[in-house]
């Protein structure tokens, strides 16, 4: 038996989560599809093993929270965190992702192929984010380390506040939020990108993109600056 | 917290299953809002010189064992005009070709513990302390007909829990709000609204969001007029669902603190806070579902 069902309409989400937490462990189900996932919270989360998880339909809050080394697929849109405090593995969303998607991943690849909304990738801790399309205002919001694509646009205060984590946009960018700045794409840049978007399945030119990172002038406190960033 | 619910249908065949397909999506949010629910329906409009109001009665001496029918028979003898009153419990929908503010005045003489929920020629609406399935189950939701409806589940975190602190919220006539979220000036929007009076009815933050938009709505503004003042006047979290007798209209706050997400056919516009409400409705796989951005205004017309 290499593959097995759960179908959410008739069985309890908490048996599939702790069928992933144990049985999934000893590796004899690789692959485990999710049915009728109707929008549950918490789908696939704080999954440790390298098993497969397709989710057929829209997730709820936190699918794929905490993933470690599992790739959790979503063949639907996800809601708020996807991802969330995603240590390793991979999180593909085939439609679009509501708020606070990858927040806090500390590894990882979390894919969105549609666009991602608010705060996206905020407080990001060394995970990668790829995003089809655009992102909603305030993403990456002091995000400390990691990388994020943007194929399309992005909102309002991108990279408020960044620490080390680098932001390419291929799009329009509404505004920067305090202390980010573009910065002329390096080789290295390129490279990543490259590496980022195949990885991701996208298909664009690494030179179409913007190198977003931080100024770090606000790593010291500066009392001249009379409270104006 | 708090869920909210809408549903706008384009067939007459989906109209006559609005109710039954507005229940699962009323439940779905329970989690979000255990401790009240509520529901404003919008029908057929009636003649223009007629009127409905929506009544509670769960305030007075008599409670769900109201004489309603005693009601209508006063009215008629007091004010010469036959009114017709359809009671579920403790809410009745009494309908009288007479200016509503004389139906309210000789109300508020005769019955002052009387609650007005609402007043128009389209707006039906039933709001209690409950969960949303006790409180379908109390009034009927499942057999509601009509082209749109408003629906809430309530955590309270503003104000207290009690019947007229629910949603929908109602101002003026055949308009409702519901609310998910907390606003941080509703005493400032009510010091505005009150020398211009303006009576408010509870304590609650969203009764300001409704009478500020229906004031609005009532100086002369558009809908989408309305709701852009609201932008700049209203501050703090929102996700906001209004009715009105021919469309819904949806917006949120600038930093989308609230959820909403949406499912659109040929056939309805669904709206909840979460998806999980939704994913019964027909044909929903096929459904064009987005999240509605912050800060737009979303409009569907009957």
């Amino acid at each position: 038996m290499d593959s097995l069902n759960f179908d959410l309409a008739t069985t309890p989400l908490r048996e599939l989560n702790q069928f992933l937490h144990h049985e999934a462990k000893t590796g004899q189900v690789k692959q485990v599809t999710v049915l009728n996932p109707d929008g549950a919270h918490n789908i696939a989360v704080g999954l440790d093993c390298p098993v497969e998880v397709e989710v057929q339909g829209h997730a709820g809050y936190y699918a794929g929270g905490m993933n470690k080394t599992a790739t959790v697929t979503i063949f639907g849109s996800a809601g708020t965190g996807v991802a969330e405090n995603m240590m390793s593995g991979k999180v593909h969303v085939k439609g679009f992702a509501s708020n606070s998607a990858g927040a806090s991943a500390h590894g990882g690849l979390l894919v969105i192929d549609g666009d991602a909304g608010l705060r996206c990738g905020i407080s990001l801790k060394g995970g990668d984010i790829v995003v089809g399309g655009s992102v909603g205002s305030f993403s990456a919001f002091m995000a400390q380390a990691g990388r994020m694509v943007i194929c399309g646009d992005a909102g309002d205060a991108l990279g408020d506040s960044l620490y080390e984590a680098v932001l390419y946009v291929r799009g329009t960018i509404k505004s920067l939020g305090a202390d980010a700045q573009v910065e002329p794409m390096s080789e290295t840049d390129l490279a990543v990108v490259a590496d980022l978007l195949s990885r991701a399945g996208m298909n664009h030119a690494p030179t179409e993109f913007k190198r977003i990172a931080s100024r770090r002038e606000l790593y010291h406190w500066n009392a001249d600056a009379n409270q104006e960033y | 917290m708090c869920g909210i619910v809408g549903l706008l249908v384009k067939t007459p065949a989906l109209s006559e299953r609005l109710g039954e397909l507005m229940v699962p999506m009323l439940i779905g949010m329970t989690e979000r809002g255990p401790d009240s629910a509520g529901l404003a329906v919008f029908t057929a409009a009636l003649p223009a010189n007629e009127r409905k109001l929506s009544l509670y009665s769960g305030l007075t001496e008599e409670g769900a064992d109201f004489n309603w029918q005693g009601l209508a028979h006063d009215m008629k003898a007091h004010l010469g005009v036959a009114a017709k009153v359809e009671a579920k419990g403790n809410h009745a929908i009494l309908t009288a070709a007479l200016d509503p503010e004389v139906i309210k005045r000789w109300i508020r003489e005769h019955h002052p513990r009387l609650y007005l929920l609402s007043t128009g020629r389209s707006i039906d609406l039933y709001k209690d302390i409950g969960t949303p399935a006790d409180v379908a189950a109390r009034y009927d939701f499942m057999h509601m007909k009509g082209t749109h409806l408003v629906g809430h589940t309530r955590m309270a975190t503003e104000s207290a829990v009690t019947p007229e602190r629910a949603h929908p919220f109602t101002a003026g006539e055949d308009f409702c709000l519901v609310h998910n979220g907390s606003l941080s000036n509703p005493n400032g929007i009510r010091r505005m609204l009150e020398p211009r009076g303006i009576h408010f009815e509870t304590d609650n933050d969203t009764e300001a969001a409704c009478r500020f938009l229906e004031w609005r709505l009532r100086e002369g503004d558009d809908l989408e007029i309305a709701l852009q003042k609201g932008f700049e006047e209203l501050d703090g979290f929102y996700t906001f669902l209004m009715g009105t007798p021919d469309k819904l209209a949806l917006i949120r706050d600038p930093f989308a603190c609230k959820p909403a997400v949406v499912a659109e056919t040929d056939d309805y516009v669904a709206i909840a806070s979460e998806f999980r409400s939704l994913a019964h409705l027909p044909d929903v796989k096929h459904a064009h579902v987005f999240e509605p951005a912050p800060e737009e205004m979303y409009v569907w017309t009957v």
